[in-house]
């Protein structure tokens, strides 16, 4: 090795003398650093730095390309101007002195720190950009073009790297990931340039650790970084998140990586692995509690895996985790809030008497999860879950049945509501499995749930026929054209609306006896008089001996349809009255119509024919009555004597005899 | 040649077809009474049930209109028998009339209930009845009335679209209160004063099966009716009018029908009293 050095330095003599002796002929027309290069040119020229041979050759003819090319060699090794050989080891170059803002991004950034902590394995800008062969970045000879920044940057951060190996870093398998990923494929497999390469999201030279708030990949700023690229990315994502909550509410809502995960990036939802695996890790743990009140916080992986958010990881609800912290989970000071994600449901929620109720705090409130339940989720249309049609109803009951928190607290006029509507129409098609009858959420909302007094609420008097008519249409069209309809008749007294003559809960077929025979009190509870007077007239009579056959309210009005008779359009208008007469009564005329089928013989000013009938009628029943009573109790007297009087002859004549007379007896043949 | 046996002769107060009219009266009317008065009444419990039992209120009214039609034919046939009887007996529909077998009321039936009246209040003897006294003939006629009263506007109700043709269509309601308490008129009639005139009456208790046997003892004829006695004695007519007696069997049948008739007008009227005094509406 001694003998090399030596002959190296007899060579560097010699070519020193040369250069000295040609020295200013040769500077006019030499490439730039030719002076230096004709010692840094040769390959074999070295040096020994702590005990290392170190190559000291420069490629001349790259020098003579790259961007620094006109600057010379002291350009840069400025310490070396005017120096002659043999000259001083050159300190080290400060690109910064050119470069000050990268110099000082660099300085801030976690290598710069590295470097100014002293680690030895801390990148300056030699390595990654070179030495004496920086290109411009757009040149694809630059060791930092975009397709090479995955090696630049792999070169310590890959597996098996001292830097892999001895500094902490989050990610493992950082490039063999970034490689698989469609950023990786699309540059180092397709060539395609603008696909981000290491440097688009980390930053050329500010690059910081995720948790510093600063960072580029830091929770608050991942969405903007990566909407540098996916500028639309919201739309994809409307339908669950308005994109602009990713970067205002970014401590709440899930960042593009809790998807997407870093390095790992697919055009395609990625498979939960392992953020969950993660959480289980603890969680798969069925003795797991809560230390500050014993709950258990055991998760069974299935109940995750089998329900709606299966390709929703555990922190994006549960997202106030901090993946920096030995325990990720240590950092959620809040529950899980829905509404990040149904953002709609949330709003409808929180105005519902539900929600109001959570805003006050009040134990009995449900939330989400009361319904929906936790883990296990799984959508409205799954027969399994709590919310699929048929199960409703058992879900509602579990605070609505009488006796549960919600009825108690209860104080309108609806009881034995879950009864009445199990033994209802609806609850009867739903138990025979027809899903798209109305079950409670049908009438009242899933979320909007608010008491029947609130305007706004879905079965408020004044909304009911809407509801309703969500599934019977047609009759809602009639209904709203009816006299019952506040646009039709412009009263202000409150109208009757569908549950007033239906029932809210405990609603019947109209085809059910009881309900054909309860309508005339149906209607009399608002058309007292009328519905009195009808039972006294035949179809009343028939009808309260318990047959239906006999006409009732809605046979001749209409049931839904009903007008005032003055309107042309009614079944009792002049031109229509025979006619609906007819359905029962075949061949009836408008005269036959003029039966009085409200009549009563108790009002001599308005049937003044029926009344004198009937007190003419009842004064002949009278009078009869009496005469023949009279009669009747005068003879009684006489008729008991006759009767004496009678007996005393008979005796007497069997007396005479002996015996009773027996004519026909054979002994009185003889 | 077997021993004849000595049946007693009765006295023949009415004709075979007379007492099956009779009969055929009392099915029809209790009927029309029953299945009418479920409607009536409608708003009793009682009323409902029995409907209910009748099959229902069409049933009912099948029952009920059927029985009208049974008992138009009665009126119709002793119409008929009427016109044959002033054929064979009589020579002109006055002589009908004002004969002395006539139902119809005379100055005799006037002094006769003013004779009555005096005797109920003690100041008489009891009048020397004719063949018909004039409560019988006021049971006569009283049917007449009836079946014109309660039959037309029955018909009225039974065809509403054909005689709102000729009658304005509020006239049914007229005819409905007509119907029923005319109806009821009758119903409570007979099944009180009737009944107890021609059979709760104490020395006829518990009753006067002659309407059903058609003969009654020579004795009570005597007491009941002298001046009809009396006048076949005189006229030595009374022998055409004696037939025999009919067999025990054939009278225990006939009281058993009676009984059931009597007891079924009973509770029919204790129906009438509870639904018009405790549960009038």
């Amino acid at each position: 090795m001694a003998r090399t050095t030596l002959r190296h330095l007899g060579l560097i003599t010699a070519l020193a003398t040369f250069l000295v002796l040609s020295e200013r002929p040769a500077r006019a027309a030499d490439p730039p650093g030719a002076e230096c290069l004709a010692c840094h040119g040769d390959k074999g020229t070295t040096t020994t730095r702590a005990g290392k041979t170190v190559s000291l050759y420069v490629d001349g003819k790259k020098f003579a390309t790259s961007v620094h090319a006109t600057f010379g060699c002291t350009g840069c090794h400025a310490d070396l101007e005017g120096k002659d050989f043999p000259h001083p080891t050159p300190a080290r170059v400060q690109c910064g002195t050119c470069h000050a803002t990268e110099q000082e991004q660099h300085a801030r950034s976690l290598h710069g720190k590295a470097i100014a902590r002293g680690d030895a394995l801390a990148p300056r800008c030699v390595n990654c950009h070179g030495n004496h062969d920086i290109y411009p970045v757009k040149d694809p000879r630059s060791a930092v073009a975009p397709l090479k920044v995955p090696l630049v940057c792999g070169q310590c951060h890959r597996e098996g790297t001292p830097v892999s190996r001895n500094r902490t870093i989050a990610q493992d398998n950082i490039l063999e990931n970034y490689s698989e990923s469609i950023h990786g494929e699309a540059l180092l497999k397709k060539g395609l340039a603008v696909a981000p390469n290491c440097a688009t999201c980390h930053t050329a030279h500010l690059i910081l650790p995720h948790t510093d708030p600063a960072s580029s990949i830091n929770r608050r700023n991942i969405a903007a970084t990566c909407t540098k690229c996916h500028s639309q990315i919201e739309i994809v994502h409307r339908k669950i998140i308005r994109g602009e909550l990713w970067e205002k509410q970014a401590n709440v809502l899930p960042a593009c990586p809790d998807c997407h995960q870093p390095h790992k990036i697919r055009n395609v939802f990625y498979d939960l692995g392992m953020a969950n695996a993660d959480c289980m890790r603890c969680h798969a743990n069925e003795k797991l509690r809560r230390a500050r009140d014993g709950q258990s916080m055991y998760v069974a992986a299935g109940d995750v895996s089998h329900s709606r958010h299966n390709k929703v990881a555990c922190s994006q609800c549960h997202s106030e985790v901090n993946v920096s912290h030995v325990r990720p989970c240590e950092t959620i000071t809040h529950g899980v809030d829905c509404t990040s994600c149904h953002e709609e449901v949330g709003k409808q929620y929180t105005a519902s008497i539900h929600g109001q109720l959570t805003g006050k705090n009040d134990p009995n409130a449900p939330t989400c999860k009361e319904c929906h339940g936790t883990h296990g989720i799984l959508g409205k249309q799954d027969p399994q879950s709590s919310t699929f049609a048929m199960n409703v109803p058992r879900l509602c009951a579990r605070c609505h049945r009488e006796g549960q928190k919600a009825a108690l607290r209860y104080t309108g006029m609806q009881h034995e509501i879950i009864t009445n509507y199990t033994e209802s129409i609806h609850g009867t098609l739903l138990k025979n499995g027809l899903t798209v009858t109305a079950t409670c959420t049908s009438c009242h909302t899933a979320h909007q749930i608010l008491p029947r007094t609130d305007p706004a609420s879905s079965v408020n008097a004044n909304n009911v026929p809407t509801t309703c008519g969500r599934c019977h249409h047609g009759i809602e069209e009639q209904f709203e054209n009816s006299i019952h309809a506040k646009r039709v008749s412009g009263y202000s007294k409150p109208l009757p609306v569908c549950n007033d003559c239906h029932t809210a809960h405990a609603i019947h077929r109209t085809d059910e006896n009881s309900f054909r025979l309860n309508v005339m009190t149906t209607c009399g509870r608002c058309h007292e008089k009328i519905a009195e007077t009808y039972f006294e007239t035949y179809h009343g009579k028939v009808s309260r001996l318990g047959y239906t056959k006999a006409a009732k309210c809605y046979d001749c009005h209409g049931a839904h349809d009903v007008l005032a008779v003055t309107n042309p359009n009614s079944h009792l208008s002049r031109a229509n009255v025979a006619a609906t007469c007819g359905k029962c009564h075949a061949g009836a005329t408008r005269r036959f119509a003029g039966y009085l089928t409200h009549a009563t013989h108790h009002d001599p000013r308005k049937y003044p024919f029926l009344f004198y009938t009937f007190w003419g009628m009842t004064t002949l029943l009278l009078v009869t009555f009496v005469v023949g009573g009279v009669h009747t109790l005068l003879w009684l007297p006489r008729a008991f004597q006759m009767r004496r009087e009678l007996r005393d002859e008979e005796e007497k004549a069997a007396a005479e005899l002996g015996k009773p007379v027996h004519k026909e007896g054979p002994d009185a043949q003889r | 040649m077997p021993p004849a046996r000595v049946v007693e002769r009765q006295f023949v107060r009415f004709t075979r077809l007379q007492r099956i009219l009779h009969i055929c009266m009392i099915v029809s009317f209790i009927t029309l009474a029953t299945t009418g008065l479920t409607l009536k009444f409608s708003y009793t419990r009682w009323a409902a049930i029995l409907s209910h039992l009748l099959g229902g209120f069409e049933s009912a009214g099948n029952i009920h209109r059927s029985a009208a039609i049974v008992m138009f034919g009665v009126f119709v046939t002793h119409l008929v028998d009427l016109y044959k009887l002033k054929k064979r007996e009589h020579t002109s529909w006055r002589s009908l009339i004002l004969g002395p077998g006539s139902m119809v009321p005379n100055r005799q039936d006037l002094s006769e209930l003013i004779a009555t009246l005096k005797w109920f209040v003690g100041l008489g003897k009891r009048p020397a009845y004719g063949r018909w006294t004039y409560w019988e003939k006021f049971d006569y006629f009283a049917v007449f009335w009836g079946i014109a009263v309660i039959g037309s506007t029955g018909l009225t109700l039974w065809f509403p679209v054909f005689f709102t043709r000729f009658i304005p269509g509020s006239f049914l309601n007229v005819a409905t209160i007509i119907h029923s308490d005319e109806a009821l008129l009758a119903t409570g009639f007979i099944f009180t004063v009737h009944f107890f005139n021609t059979h709760l009456r104490p020395e006829k208790f518990p009753m006067d099966i002659t309407v059903f046997t058609g003969r009654m003892p020579l004795e009570e004829l005597k007491r009941d009716k002298p001046r009809e006695y009396e006048a076949l004695v005189a006229s030595g007519q009374l022998e055409e009018h004696m037939e025999e007696a009919y067999q025990p069997i054939v009278t225990r049948t006939i009281r058993a029908f009676a009984w059931a008739a009597l007891t079924v007008g009973f509770f029919i009227v204790l129906w009438i009293i509870y639904a018009m005094l405790f549960a009038y509406r």
